[in-house]
């Protein structure tokens, strides 16, 4: 519970109808994708960085902790208030504030939806690729926090990669901005790259100043069934050999395509064990070429069956089989852990087959699928909750998988961050003196652990 | 349907994995941006008022208010969770523990009792200029149509001054060999566009349909099923049932969008025997399309100087993946340049008791289709549903645009030769 007196400044900060103190609006601010619940004592939606530097300094002065929201749609619990306090939400500042064609970079609020965002740039004929599943809702803020990837970024790279410079609200309150507006900047620290990713640990942003790029012409979409696991991952190594680098290199395993067989009524031939969906985008002659190229290459690979899409629909009912995986995996547990490590592509195939055998030694399914051509698997854990042992068998197959990756050179996280959920495992990556250096630069900038606390590290 | 309760939705509230993907398709949440207001929050306060978390309260029946039932959300969730029904039976229980709001009595007083509708729009029609102080306060269209809508400069259809079923009989018989279609009118036909169902009636009989149009159908329900007005929409139910099941019609067709979503998948859970009536229900224009009218409407004659015409998706039609029925037709008509216009699956704000309540999200909900219009430079916008009818064509007019708004209905009676 916040004093009165707080949520009167809070009031006096935001307008009043921009706090509430509603068990209701409590309520509905207590979650993200990770299903977990933690109340805050307050939810306010402030509309600008003067605002949000009020409230921390507030919030510095009376020891209340803030936690940073977007859209709520992170999978690792980053804008959970898990201990009470202040859930700031930044969906009403949305405006996108400006698209300069001639420099092409844009600068945006934080609380943009991704995927309005890229229709309006689209719109002039530019691009901004980093393509999270949950781009039609995230917000841009949220992909910065976290560092989204998607698909595309085979090719195009991460979200950090198009972050130019920020304006961000520090723990303590100071308006600082970060970067600029030009392609090459070395005065100082690199802030803005420190920013994405901090996960709201380390500031709120509050401005955000994205690189562009100029629309490809067009796009093609190939779906490629291979007779086994290896087969796909010796495709993706032939593609890359070639020196072609597609634009998304999405697989699914042979368990994966079981869900999709058994809740879609798809008819996938039994003979396919895996699957690549594989597009390449460019100028028109180009991306001809090259999807001719790779078909070529991968065809002594154990290849059953080949779609290429003609027409914007087909590649569309292409996609429309990857989107099904997700749905369709409750129909074989009703709740998953859903892990996303990353190898080195060349060990994709390693790492499925020893998830596999995890599964076999706990005895609960798990299904891998994801970007290939990164090394981005989602290792998808599927249980039920409410059957007895089901939780503990779960917590040791993560914990396994966790440490395949990282024998393999890998990560624990590719994209979802570590938020509240993966804190417990972090040290099996980091090494002690990295934590250190870590939560130096977290006491430094944040020392009464106002912003976001509970993430990342253990405390 | 009517008398499930919110505890007998605990399991679909427990299949929302709070992905947040219903941010995206929620009209209200596009405007408002609070998470109260979308599904995934809707559905965690029902969820903590079973729990005894939330009561009961004037706060959680204004967030339940807060919902058009466009159903846009749950085609789009990945677990299919029902949030339009889960707000429907927390908007009945709403009701029954602190009974309707004075609006929601009205309602179920005319909806009950046809004669008193009659009456109310036969005395309408002499007032036509200001007309919604004698439309029956509870005859389903002041629902749609709320007071607000009236008093600012939105222009309405006048009120027929005979309402549609009374112009015919009840029968028109058509070739021996062809089915028998009976014809679901629904309140807004049968008071305020009772032109849609001349045009109806003109292309079945073209077709050559032998045509039912029960005199004692009624309201759809869908109006009180949105008030949370459980026991009129029951009422409502029995005598549809009772009306339909004189004949045995091989099916039952609407032109309206919410008449189709009401008479199909809410009237299908009364009971068996409505689920078998349910099951006939058909959209006009699926109808037409599997009867081969478009290969018909292909093989007119050319026309010179065809007129340029964009689709509204109507959310009740869209939500039951029916998109491509109506812009075939529209793209078989020789008279008719169809285009495509950005935004065309947008809501266009209506929704119920929504607007009632929320005139000014409503609004601005609707606003959102102006640009597409605009852009698309059609003439004319058709759509498939009277009550996105009347919403278009305020926002065009609120928009200063110089569209007019026309049901599909009416372009393809107007192509179509007269029957010989
Ligand atoms: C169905 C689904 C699919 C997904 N697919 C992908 C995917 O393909 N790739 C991927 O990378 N992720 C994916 N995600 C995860 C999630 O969508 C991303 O992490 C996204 O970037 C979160 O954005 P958000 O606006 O929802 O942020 P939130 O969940 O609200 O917050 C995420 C973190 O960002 C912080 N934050 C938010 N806004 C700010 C701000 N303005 N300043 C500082 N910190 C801030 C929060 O404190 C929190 O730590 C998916 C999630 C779902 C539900
Ligand atoms: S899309 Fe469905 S599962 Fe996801 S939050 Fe919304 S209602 Fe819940
Ligand atoms: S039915 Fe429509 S208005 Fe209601 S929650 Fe779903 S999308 Fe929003």
């Amino acid at each position: 519970m916040l004093q009165p007196r707080i949520v009167e400044i809070l009031k006096d900060i935001v307008g009043k109808e921009n706090v509430s103190t509603d068990k209701s609006d409590l309520i509905c601010y207590s979650y993200d994708a990770t299903q977990q619940k933690f109340l805050p004592d307050a939810v306010v939606h402030p509309g600008n960085a003067q605002e949000i530097s009020l409230i921390l300094k507030m919030a510095n002065s009376e020891g209340i902790p803030v936690f940073p929201r977007g859209a709520g749609s992170g999978f690792s619990g980053g804008s959970l208030p898990v201990r009470g306090g202040i859930s700031l939400v930044t969906t009403r500042m949305d405006r996108i504030l400006r698209i300069d064609e001639d420099n092409l970079v844009a600068e945006v609020e934080p609380g943009v939806v991704t995927e309005q965002f890229q229709q309006a740039v689209e719109k002039v004929g530019l691009f901004y690729p980093p393509d999270p599943a949950s781009l039609k809702f995230s917000t841009l803020g949220g992909n910065v926090a976290e560092c989204a990837g998607g698909p595309r970024c085979v090719k195009y790279g991460v979200t950090k990669d198009y972050i130019l410079g920020l304006e961000v609200v520090t723990p303590k309150g100071d308006i600082i901005r970060t970067g600029g507006e030009t392609m090459k900047g070395v005065v100082g620290y690199d802030l803005t790259k420190l920013m994405c990713g901090s996960e709201g640990t380390l500031g709120v942003i509050t401005k955000i100043i994205i690189k562009l790029l100029p629309k490809p012409e067009a796009k093609k979409t190939m779906l490629v069934l291979f007779n086994s696991i290896d087969g796909a991952a010796q495709g993706v190594s032939a593609i890359t050999r070639a020196k072609i680098i597609p634009t998304t290199l999405e697989f699914m395993d042979s368990s994966t395509l079981e869900c999709v067989r058994q809740a879609t009524g798809l008819k996938i031939p039994e003979a396919a064990k895996a699957v690549l969906i594989i597009e390449v985008d460019g100028d028109r002659d180009l991306i001809e070429r090259q999807s001719e190229r790779i078909l070529e290459i991968i065809q002594p690979l154990g290849v059953v069956e080949t779609q290429v899409a003609r027409t914007p629909a087909e590649s569309e009912d292409i996609w429309k089989v990857r989107r099904s995986v997700s749905p369709s995996l409750r129909k074989v547990n009703p709740d998953k852990f859903n892990e996303d490590i990353c190898v080195p592509r060349s060990r994709v195939p390693d790492m499925i087959r020893a998830v596999e055998k995890i599964g076999q030694r706990h005895q609960i399914p798990i299904v891998s699928f994801g970007h290939a051509g990164d090394g981005n698997i989602h290792v998808n854990i599927l249980i039920d909750r409410s059957a007895p042992g089901e939780m503990e068998k779960a917590d040791h197959a993560i914990k396994e998988v966790f440490a395949e990756a990282l024998s393999m050179g890998g990560t624990m996280s590719g994209e979802h961050g570590v938020g509240n959920t993966k804190a417990p495992y972090i040290s099996m990556e980091l090494d002690p003196a990295a934590t250190e250096y870590m939560k130096a630069v977290k006491r430094a900038l944040d020392p009464k652990n106002i912003l976001n606390p509970g993430k990342i590290f253990l405390e | 349907m009517s008398s499930k309760k919110l505890k007998d939705f605990e399991e679909q509230i427990r299949q929302c994995v709070k992905c947040g993907t219903c941010q995206a398709y929620c009209p209200v949440f596009g405007e408002q941006k609070r998470e109260s207001v979308v599904a995934r929050g809707k559905i965690a306060l029902a969820q903590a008022l079973l729990d005894g978390d939330v009561e009961l309260d004037r706060r959680f029946a204004g967030d339940m208010s807060q919902c058009l039932l466009c159903g846009s959300c749950v085609d789009k969730c990945p677990n299919l969770v029902p949030a339009d029904e889960i707000v429907m039976a927390a908007r009945r229980e709403i009701t029954e523990k602190h009974g309707p709001t004075s609006f929601g009595r009205s309602l179920s007083l005319a909806l009950k009792n046809p004669s008193l509708m009659k009456w109310g729009a036969r005395g309408a029609s002499l007032f036509s200029p200001i007309l919604f102080k004698k439309v029956p306060e509870g005859s389903g269209l002041r629902l749609r149509f709320p007071a607000p809508y009236v008093t600012r400069d939105r222009i309405i259809p006048e009120i027929a001054s005979r309402p549609f079923r009374d112009r015919h009989p009840e029968f028109i018989p058509g070739e021996k060999d062809k089915p028998l279609v009976a014809f679901f009118t629904g309140c807004m036909i049968h008071f305020m566009y009772p032109q849609i169902g001349e045009s109806v009636l003109a292309i079945l009989r073209r077709m050559g349909m032998n045509i039912w149009i029960p005199s004692e159908q009624g309201c759809c329900g869908l109006p009180a099923i949105s008030a949370g007005d459980g026991a009129t929409v029951e009422e409502l139910a029995d005598r549809n049932l009772a009306a339909f099941e004189k004949r045995e019609p091989d099916v039952i067709l609407t032109a309206c969008a919410s008449c189709h979503a009401g008479m199909s998948r809410h009237f299908a859970e009364f009971g068996e025997r409505q689920k078998e009536l349910a099951k006939k229900v058909t959209d006009i224009h699926v109808f037409l399309e599997r009867e081969g009218l478009i290969e018909e409407l292909k093989n007119l004659p050319a026309k010179t100087d065809p007129v340029r015409v964009a689709y509204h998706d109507p959310c009740h039609l869209r939500t039951q993946g029916i998109t491509k029925e109506p812009r075939a037709l529209l793209r078989a008509l020789p008279g008719v340049d169809y285009i495509e216009m950005e935004g065309a699956d947008r809501c266009c704000g209506l929704g119920g008791t929504f607007s009632v309540y929320h005139y000014e999200t409503s609004k601005k909900i609707g606003a959102r289709k102006a640009p597409g219009i605009e852009a698309s430079g059609a003439e004319l916008v058709a759509t498939a549903c009277p009550g996105c009818m009347m919403q278009l064509q305020d926002i065009i007019n609120q928009a200063g645009l110089p569209q007019k708004v026309v049901h599909i209905l009416d372009l393809i009676a107007k192509e179509l030769p007269e029957h010989s």
